[in-house]
């Protein structure tokens, strides 16, 4: 605020001063030409006289000649100073409409009202710096599970279509560059409010800068960071940012858990798909022949090493090798956009491809062109751009890498179910059977849609009834939980996946374990389980129903009643 | 020179001047305090004060606070006056002058802390 009135007294310095002069010397030279009053004899106007009368003269509303009619000296002297003063004051006038049409005290203005705004929020919030397409699709699934979140973003056009996306909470948005340390601190860096902030823009080292920054001023607050390159990645762990997402590793990653676990893979997918997205089906990348791999840049070369390590031969096919690298073996200069290329690449014996250039043409080329040439390739392929969204599933690719959406699906997991990465690391130690009869146990509680996942803490907020009955001694068992308050033969449709108690990690427990407050569970079901289960604990009435299988009368009267 | 500097100068001082001429003499005499006297130092006030607009310092808070000062005690004195000569047709009596002289020692008592501040001011910039 204070910043705008010293920007508004400091333009207005020099329209005052020119106005001040103008009535001055109006008023002056009125009092001391000579008039003639009613009678003919002479009369000066006084001080409050003239002042009066150049007050609304100068503003051109005109009362007549008072009191007396004027002199042709007086006229005179009005004429001259009637211009002056118009001319001042349409200067002054100016100066305030250029003041407020500026672009400097708009975007004063606008800084203003959005720090306001932060400095009221109560509720916890994550900041987004960087508002392209992963941030935006971040956003989206925070507000719609009720989270809130504070966008930065250096580009305006971005900023200002957070107004028109129809998002279930209101995100205040700064347009500013949030490499600069005073913008995240009016976003809220420091805000006690501030759980998290996510660092989503396209330049690495502004993603460095804003962990760095965020990691010094607001310790405590989780910072989860886009990197591109391992040099990056190193530097931000050094720092101790607490997670450092790269898509091309992790979805090289996930192609390894496909190759060595299909079920646990399917699962993963499952369990990690945004809400209302469709289940999809198993795949199973063949090993049995070679595989070509179209681009060796970052995302070529993650995949290369998972494929290597997976001890697949790889083919490479690269347009500019001096400028990439080269890799160490099987090399095929070309763009892999023509038969050619391909044909040297042997792809009517390769078993995979990966169409991974950074142009989604390309890629779509790629893969028209090799399903020509071999029908029966497994295909990945690399969606850079969000519009493609369309063609790239027509081509009706078995994986499709598209690094915005696996950013944003591993930060949401990150920021709302984090237990389900424990349960992840967890899983990868069980065997392929453990995941294939997990996978058809979840597949059993849902039709079309992916189950969603909730973590769930049993204390006194989310489970009053339940740790009350804990704490009078009894005993509620983990298949409690899975009764139907309404009938309580019936299981809800839900898998406790994970427990959390303590330092202790239960994967899957059995259904006989008895449960105690302060666990931490993640459950996966529809959402008629997770309201059902919320009833059984916290409602004491529901939870002796589920125990005793009676519906014991609760009033006083029916109490008495019944005892009799 | 920074000319800047010799006008803002020159109207804090010309502002304490003139409020010093028209406060010397009886005070409740009006000969000796004439009106254009008092409309001279109101409308050197003024500039003052807006000259002073937008300086962000502690010194220039406490300048446009003083000018504020002054002002507020001018304008009241030559309320005083009008009041006195046109609406309640009294004249200026003694007790009316006295008044108008006294609100306007006031405001020279701003305009003198105003060109104190000035001063402190120079001396601290040692240039």
């Amino acid at each position: 605020m204070e910043n705008i009135i010293f920007l508004i007294l400091r333009r207005m310095r020099q329209p005052l001063l020119t106005l001040l002069a103008v009535y001055a010397v109006a008023v002056l030279g009125l009092t001391l030409i000579p008039g003639r009053d009613a009678d003919g004899g002479t009369w000066h106007m006084s001080i409050f006289h003239a002042f009066y009368f150049v007050s609304y003269m100068a503003t051109t509303i005109g009362f007549g000649e008072i009191p007396y009619a004027f002199t042709d000296a007086q006229r005179l002297w009005v004429a001259l100073s009637l211009y002056a003063a118009v001319v001042a004051w349409i200067y002054a006038f100016g100066t305030i409409l250029a003041l407020v049409q500026d672009k400097t005290f708009q975007e004063a203005i606008a800084e203003n009202r959005f720090a306001r705004r932060i400095r009221s929020m109560r509720e916890p919030f994550h900041l987004v710096c960087g508002y392209g397409e992963t941030g935006s699709t971040l956003v989206q699934t925070l507000t719609r599970r009720g989270q809130h979140a504070v966008v930065i973003d250096i580009n305006e056009a971005r900023t200002s279509i957070i107004q028109l996306q129809d998002l279930r909470e209101f995100v205040p948005a700064l347009h500013g560059d949030a490499a600069i340390t005073r913008h995240l601190q009016e976003a809220g860096l420091q805000h006690p409010s501030c759980v998290g902030v996510v660092a989503l823009t396209d330049d690495n080292l502004v993603n460095l800068k804003i962990a760095i920054t965020s990691k010094l001023l607001n310790p405590k607050v989780k910072v989860i960071c886009r990197a591109d390159s391992h040099d990056v990645e190193a530097n931000m762990a050094s720092f101790g940012t607490d997670h450092i997402v790269d898509p091309f590793d992790t979805f090289a990653a996930h192609l390894a858990v496909a190759f060595q676990a299909p079920c646990l893979y399917l699962l993963q997918r499952w369990l990690t798909g945004r809400e209302g997205s469709a289940l999809c089906e198993p795949v199973y990348p063949p090993r049995d022949k070679h595989w070509i791999v179209c681009g060796y840049g970052r995302f070529g070369k993650a995949i290369c090493a998972r494929l290597k390590g997976e001890g697949i031969e790889v083919v490479v096919v690269e347009a500019h090798p001096e400028s990439t690298g080269q890799p160490p073996q099987g090399l095929v200069v070309g763009r892999g956009t023509e038969a050619d290329t391909l044909l040297e690449a042997r792809i009517e014996e390769a078993a995979g491809l990966v169409a991974g250039t950074d142009d989604d043409a390309n890629n779509l080329s790629i893969v028209m062109t090799a399903r020509e040439l071999n029908n029966g390739l497994f295909v990945v392929v690399r969606q850079n751009q969000h519009d493609n969204r369309d063609i790239i599933a027509a081509v009706d690719a078995d994986m499709v890498m598209h690094p915005s959406a696996i950013i944003a699906d591993k930060i949401r997991v990150l920021l709302a179910t984090p237990m389900l990465y424990e349960f992840m690391s967890l899983a990868l130690y069980e065997d392929e059977d453990w995941a294939c009869e997990l996978a058809s146990r979840v597949s059993a509680l849902v039709r079309e849609e992916v189950p969603q996942v909730r973590e769930w803490a049993l204390d006194d907020d989310c489970a009053g009834a339940l740790c009350e009955y804990l704490e009078q001694g009894g005993q509620f068992l983990l298949s409690d939980l899975l009764r139907n308050p309404w009938k309580r033969e019936r299981p809800l449709k839900a898998i406790v996946l994970l427990v959390r108690r303590r330092n202790d990690r239960l994967l899957l427990p059995e259904p006989g374990l008895p449960l105690k407050s302060g666990d931490c569970l993640l459950i996966c079901g529809n959402q008629t389980a997770f309201t059902r289960m919320q009833w059984s604990v916290s409602h004491r009435h529901t939870l002796d129903y589920i125990k005793t299988g009676e519906d014991r009368p609760q009033g006083w009267l029916w109490k008495k009643l019944t005892q009799q | 020179m920074n000319p800047e500097k010799v006008v803002f100068g020159f109207f804090i001082v010309l502002a304490l001047t003139l409020n010093f001429g028209f406060f010397v003499g009886e005070i409740e005499n009006p000969d000796h305090h004439h009106v254009y006297e008092l409309f001279a130092v109101i409308v050197v006030n003024l500039i003052a004060t807006v000259l002073k607009f937008g300086d962000r310092s502690q010194m220039g808070a406490l300048l446009l606070a003083t000018s504020l000062v002054a002002i507020l005690q001018l304008i009241a004195a030559a309320v005083v006056w009008t009041f006195a000569v046109h609406v309640a047709d009294i004249g200026l009596t003694p007790v009316v002058m006295a008044s108008i002289v006294s609100l306007s020692g006031g405001a020279m008592l701003a305009n003198v802390i105003s060109v104190i501040l000035l001063i402190i001011e120079t001396v601290m910039l040692r240039r």
